[in-house]
């Protein structure tokens, strides 16, 4: 039985829904609204005015080679952030899964990274990995490999990717370890006595019952490395080097706020926003087809 | 095919004892049904049989051998669980062959294990279908199915039955029978259940807060059971029991009522008369005062109180009596139906 409320006039109704209308039109609607208007026009280099275009932008943009690149850029970063983020949470989950004793330690000390915001995140991997006065690559050095991922750009992709991951780690782990519990213990018991050792059981039983949280945490992490790593690339690698860091989400901004080309800025906004709603729908298509078994 | 064997087996969890040691020899192809209430240990003395659980202290053999330290995968045995333990992202087909695939046999040993399997549990067309698309009773077979193409020595059910129906455990209750004897396979079975314990057993453990009270036939439990605490689990209605004092070779009950019995036993005593002991006689010792009258058609049961006393009272007669409340009813019973326990310890003593 569905429980209705039924309110006698309009008045309370309508304040109540107020607050989260006005704050879903300020800051969701408005903008969009204006990303929509604006990828329309081209302003002036003052910006005293602007020539409207149609879809002049968009055009554009797409024959842009950076804007592409940033395409596969966007591609390569989100992969291996997620990647990067859900293998070693699985594998710390499995094993804090297995403990014993001390499991609550493990547990609060694997989430505390997640506590950590991105940007700060960034910073503590960009003077670790500094070129000149980082740790790390000073060791780096000390074995003989020169560190340098201001100059190179498969290191700089590294290093945003580790930064990135990172604090991700925790997060999935929070949810990969709440879903191994949820695992009925029975069914790793049938496992054994039909004869699967540990690995064997974790890769035909296991894993598999764990198939909903793995796809739900492989849509998030991909939403997570295509908007939230912003603070990492800037802080560590600003985009560089020669763009070799420059995710969709970043070259918003660089064409934007640095480059003041608001009208492609915009364009990009309003792909982006495209590119967000493709995945949120994937998402609850998917999510929906294989609520649990 | 193998016997089994518990040598004063102890369990332990942190400084909790939970099984106190329980002795039990398991001949080869002998159903036996370990009972309790909830709690008494029964299933964890299945599970250390298994190897789900360390043994802390005694010996578990299989076959002769001691166990004790092997995996469970090694100790030859298949065990049902009372959720069934399907994988659920597998096929029926998948769940029956997955130990096979992971023992390395060939695929057409496999498709005729299986196969064979399925047509003895009338699982065909079910082959392709997941558990989910399944009933319960469909459910309990495929899991029945996957512990038979293993051929194992050793059964192990953990109350297998227990998320069926009524009417479905009935039925499956004669078919996991059927099936034990015709493979000949030894089994440990564990229920609350008396009744499954009753039909199904060639004997039974009966279990109490982690001790074995009496390990017996079913009937050598139900005609003399070796504790008060098995006099009144098995049976239903359960066994009347009453405190009262032994004189001369008569039990003499609240109320004063004496029945001839022989013992050579005097003092106090806990008499149990079971419901269905007792007959409607003019002459009888006892007499109750009827307070509700149950007819089951075959069998009424009467509820009441010893006469003159508050003592609880309940007799079972055969056919449909109609009863007031208030109704005064002579009642005889034989001396040979008079369970004797000593008050203290709980023992048979006649």
């Amino acid at each position: 039985m569905e429980k209705r409320v039924t309110f006698k006039g309009w008045l309370l109704p309508l304040a109540l829904v107020f607050p989260q209308a006005f704050i879903s039109a300020v800051f969701f609607f408005y903008p969009a609204g204006q990303a929509v208007w604006q990828s329309m026009f081209i302003p002036d280099p003052f910006g005293l005015s602007s020539q409207f275009v149609g879809l002049g932008n968009f055009e554009y943009l797409f024959s842009d080679p950076y804007y592409r690149s940033s395409f596969v850029t966007t591609a390569v970063f989100s992969t291996l952030v997620t990647v990067v983020s859900m293998v070693p949470a699985l594998f710390l989950a499995v094993l804090a899964d297995r403990l014993v004793k001390g499991a609550g330690t493990y547990r609060t000390l694997l989430i505390w990274p997640y506590a950590v915001a991105p940007a700060v995140a960034g910073v503590l991997w960009m003077f670790m990995f500094n070129t000149r006065v980082g740790v790390v690559s000073w060791y780096l050095g000390q074995l003989g490999y020169t560190w340098n991922h201001v100059l190179d750009p498969n290191e700089a992709m590294g290093l945003v990717v580790v930064a990135s991951a990172w604090g991700r780690i925790s997060y999935n782990f929070l949810f990969f370890y709440a879903a191994l519990q949820a695992v009925p213990r029975s069914l790793i018991e049938a496992a054994a006595i039909d004869g699967a050792r540990f690995w064997r059981r974790f890769f035909t039983i296991v894993l598999p019952m764990l198939s909903p949280t793995t796809f739900f945490l492989l849509v998030v992490n991909i939403v997570y490395a295509f908007f939230e790593t912003f603070g990492v690339i800037h802080t560590i690698t600003s985009g560089g080097p020669q763009q070799a860091t420059t995710i969709l989400v970043y070259k918003v901004y660089a064409d934007g706020f640095v480059g003041q080309d608001l009208g492609s800025s915009a364009a990009q906004s309003v792909v982006l926003l495209v590119v967000v709603g493709a995945l949120t729908v994937i998402q609850f298509r998917f999510i929906e087809r294989r609520v649990h078994y | 095919m193998a016997t089994v064997s518990l040598k004063n087996v102890k369990k332990r969890f942190g400084s909790t004892e939970v099984i106190h040691g329980v002795s039990a020899d398991i001949a080869d192809g002998e159903f036996i049904v370990i009972v309790g209430p909830s709690g008494c240990g029964k299933s964890t003395l299945l599970r250390m049989v298994a190897g789900l659980e360390t043994v802390s202290e005694g010996v578990v053999e299989i076959d002769g051998a001691r166990v004790n330290e092997k995996e469970p995968m090694d100790r030859d045995i298949a065990m049902v669980f009372q959720n069934y333990a399907l994988y659920p992202h597998m096929s029926v087909r998948q769940n029956m062959a997955y130990s096979l695939k992971i023992a390395g046999l060939a695929k057409s040993e496999i498709d005729r294990k299986v196969g064979e399997a399925a047509r003895l549990l009338q699982l065909e067309p079910y082959l392709d279908r997941k558990p989910k698309q399944l009933s319960g009773g469909q459910r309990q077979r495929v899991a029945m199915g996957r512990a038979i193409v293993r051929e194992p020595s050793v059964f192990l059910f953990d109350e297998p039955l227990s998320n069926l129906d009524a009417k479905l455990r009935v039925q499956m209750r004669l078919e996991i029978r059927q099936l034990q004897a015709k493979l000949g396979v030894t089994a440990l079975y564990v229920t609350h259940d008396q009744v499954e314990a009753m039909t199904m057993a060639d004997r039974m453990i009966v279990m109490n807060e982690g001790r074995a009270e009496q390990i017996g036939t079913p009937l050598e439990v139900y005609e003399k059971p070796a504790t008060l605490f098995a006099a009144q689990f098995i049976g239903s209605p359960a066994m009347n029991v009453v405190s009262g004092t032994l004189e001369g070779g008569q039990a003499v009950l609240p109320g004063g009522a004496r029945i001839a019995c022989c013992t050579a036993h005097e003092g106090p005593a806990a008499i149990g008369i079971r419901p269905e002991d007792t007959h409607a006689d003019a002459d009888g010792a006892l007499e109750m005062a009827v307070d509700i009258a149950e007819p089951l058609g075959a069998t009424t049961l009467l509820h009441g109180t010893l006469y003159g006393t508050e003592v609880a009272f309940t007799a079972s007669l055969p056919g449909v009596h109609r009863m007031e409340a208030g109704t005064v009813l002579r009642l005889a019973v034989a001396p040979a139906a008079i369970h004797l326990f000593d008050p203290e310890t709980g023992r048979r003593i006649g």
